[in-house]
């Protein structure tokens, strides 16, 4: 019930805030490519054209072809199926394991709270690339380390975000009443602390997709990040370049694509994060 | 003033300690035998080869054993030697860091240089039209691929600025300052622009925050002008959230500096580490990422304690 009236509030606020609809249509039709990429694609994206290499963007070849005459578009649909998969997984991995982490951390205090926190803190002193790298040299360069490298960099920022709030409401009113009521820890942290953590949540998670969108981008640009032939956005921008002068469409539009994507998110956070957070409203 | 310098250093002395462990484990992580992953990037590696590798890096021995002995090798400054070469790995990482610290601080300097004034300016002009403007601009800069950003760069400068040299060996600073700095330039402003909103976004908020502070009531009520309280007052006191920020932008810096240098085929530490992992020349990633992090968590450290002495009433509100 409580949930439902939250969604009404929100779909509202949707029809009534254009960034918002913006963000969503954008992130919705994005997901939608991914999900059917295979579907839509006009082409095999590793189906190669011989007799069509750099073709420029024309109506057989919507946005031209690479090198090897594979058509772009196709290829940005499949990669984006890799990029979002990538980044979702990796953010959900972060959410469930230091989100948890961070609730647990809360709710205890004490010593629990202080070493949490403080492998957050050593976690957080890596420059973001650096850690990555490391999961990497690691795990090896594959699709599953690229997703364990991104999370490592998302869980503590999850960890520190839950363990906030759950601080406050641990010793809340309604939390007391729920324990001398007989609720036990675990019914407390489910019922009691982790509705009112949901709008924080949903926030987090989506500015979050947006910087793991370009955290992938920027290892499979490296080269470390999913390998051939999974399709990968980064890769596609990194291989463009050699030619960039006399093809640019093919770096110019998969750059765009990851532009996009990352600017769903992001914009979908900020505009939730307005409306969801009052006290940030107006301020920033 | 001293507990609290005694307690930063401690919290310094934990989060150095936690480093080294976590960068020491790193090795002992790697799923299998490391040093059977190790040697086989060469191919085919003998028995009798990796038992001498796990014997020269010391993997039989207990954890604890280990650690102390890397931690009391690196005391006396060995900080182990390349599996490949033999050669020591930190003059390869001092060779190669120069070039990205100096496009790191380079793009800092950039960022410091616009984002103060940037932010400065907006908060003067705040209402609806420039906080719409620096909204759109904010999170352009965030979303915006650095090495797309790059590419297009020297696409666009080439065809504007055909002299100039974007690409190919960087001459030297102190041969030729000028070729040095124009063949920087790019990689630096890649590195800067995503940063350059961010700052000025914190900025902006952290002076709109101090213009509502009692001081600069009083300040108004004798009579100075809003750019004089704005530009004088204000922006003093906004500098110390700015200054934090400033820390982990430039962890940022440094994490794009790694990918920009891709861009612009900059041979520093970048390309030394993306060498190492294909090679899987471990010693070489676990220095370089101990090193370059414990010299950003010192910084940072030695910033935010320089600040809290000059500036009291920031360590008081700590």
């Amino acid at each position: 019930m409580k949930i439902q009236r939250w969604m009404q509030g929100v779909g509202s606020d949707f029809v009534r805030n254009p960034i918002l609809m913006l963000a969503l249509t954008l992130v919705l039709l994005q997901v939608l490519a991914s999900v059917f990429a295979n579907v839509i694609s006009p082409y095999d994206p590793v189906e190669q054209a011989v007799e069509a290499r750099m073709a420029p963007p024309s109506s057989e070849f919507l946005l031209g072809t690479d090198k090897l005459g594979r058509d772009v578009l196709s290829r940005i649909l499949h990669g984006y199926r890799s990029s979002l998969g990538i980044a979702f997984s990796a953010v959900l991995v972060a959410l469930l394991l230091g989100g948890s982490l961070g609730i647990w951390a809360g709710y205890k205090g004490g010593w629990v709270d202080r070493l949490v926190m403080r492998f957050a803190d050593v976690l957080f002193a890596f420059p973001i690339i650096l850690l990555a790298i490391g999961v990497i040299a690691i795990l090896g360069t594959n699709t599953t380390s690229t997703v364990v490298a991104i999370a490592v960099v998302y869980a503590p920022i999850f960890a520190r975000l839950m363990r906030a709030p759950t601080l406050v409401l641990r010793s809340a009113d309604y939390v007391h009443a729920a324990r001398s009521f007989g609720a036990g820890d675990l019914r407390i942290i489910v019922h009691h602390i982790m509705p009112n953590l949901m709008s924080v949540i949903l926030v987090q998670a989506s500015l979050s997709l947006s910087t793991a969108i370009l955290l992938e981008a920027s290892l499979s640009f490296l080269g470390i990040g999913a390998q051939p032939p999974a399709p990968s956005l980064g890769r596609m921008l990194s291989e463009g370049r050699e030619y960039m002068f006399m093809a640019p469409w093919a770096s110019l539009f998969s750059g765009l694509a990851i532009l996009l994507a990352s600017l769903g998110f992001n914009l979908l956070g900020d505009g939730l994060r307005d409306r969801l957070d009052p006290r940030l409203r107006g301020i920033d | 003033m001293v507990k609290l310098i005694l307690k930063r250093l401690l919290d310094l002395a934990i989060v150095l300690l936690g480093v080294s462990v976590l960068v020491f484990l790193m090795i002992r992580l790697i799923p299998g035998d490391a040093a059977q992953v190790m040697l086989g990037a060469s191919g085919d590696a003998g028995e009798e080869q990796v038992r001498q590798l796990r014997e020269k890096l010391g993997l039989n021995d207990a954890l604890v054993v280990q650690y102390g002995r890397w931690m009391g090798a690196m005391a006396q400054g060995d900080f182990g030697v390349s599996i490949w070469t033999g050669k020591p790995v930190i003059e390869d990482i001092w060779q190669r860091i120069g070039v990205t610290a100096e496009l790191t601080f380079l793009s800092l300097l950039l960022a410091v240089l616009l984002s103060i004034p940037a932010g400065a300016l907006m908060a003067y002009f705040r209402g609806s039209i420039s906080d719409v403007v620096m909204r759109v601009v904010t999170i352009t800069g965030v979303t915006m691929p650095s090495f797309w950003l790059g590419a297009l760069l020297i696409f666009g400068w080439a065809a504007w600025f055909p002299g100039w040299q974007t690409l190919g060996s960087i001459p030297s600073l102190t041969e030729d300052p000028w070729a040095h700095l124009q063949r920087m330039f790019l990689p630096t402003l890649t590195c800067a622009l995503p940063v350059i909103a961010s700052l000025a976004r914190i900025m902006r908020s952290a002076m709109i925050d101090a213009l509502g502070q009692d001081y600069i009531r009083t300040a108004r009520s004798k009579g100075l002008g809003e750019w004089t309280v704005t530009f004088k007052h204000a922006l003093r006191n906004s500098l110390i959230p700015y200054v934090t920020a400033l820390g982990i932008m430039a962890g940022y810096l440094f994490s794009g500096a790694i990918v920009v240098e891709q861009v612009y085929a900059i041979p520093g530490l970048g390309r030394l580490m993306l060498g190492a992992i294909a090679d899987r020349n471990y010693p070489l990633i676990q220095t370089s990422i101990l090193v370059v992090t414990c010299a950003f968590v010192v910084i940072n450290a030695i910033i935010d304690l320089l600040y809290r002495v000059i500036d009291k009433r920031a360590g008081v509100a700590a």
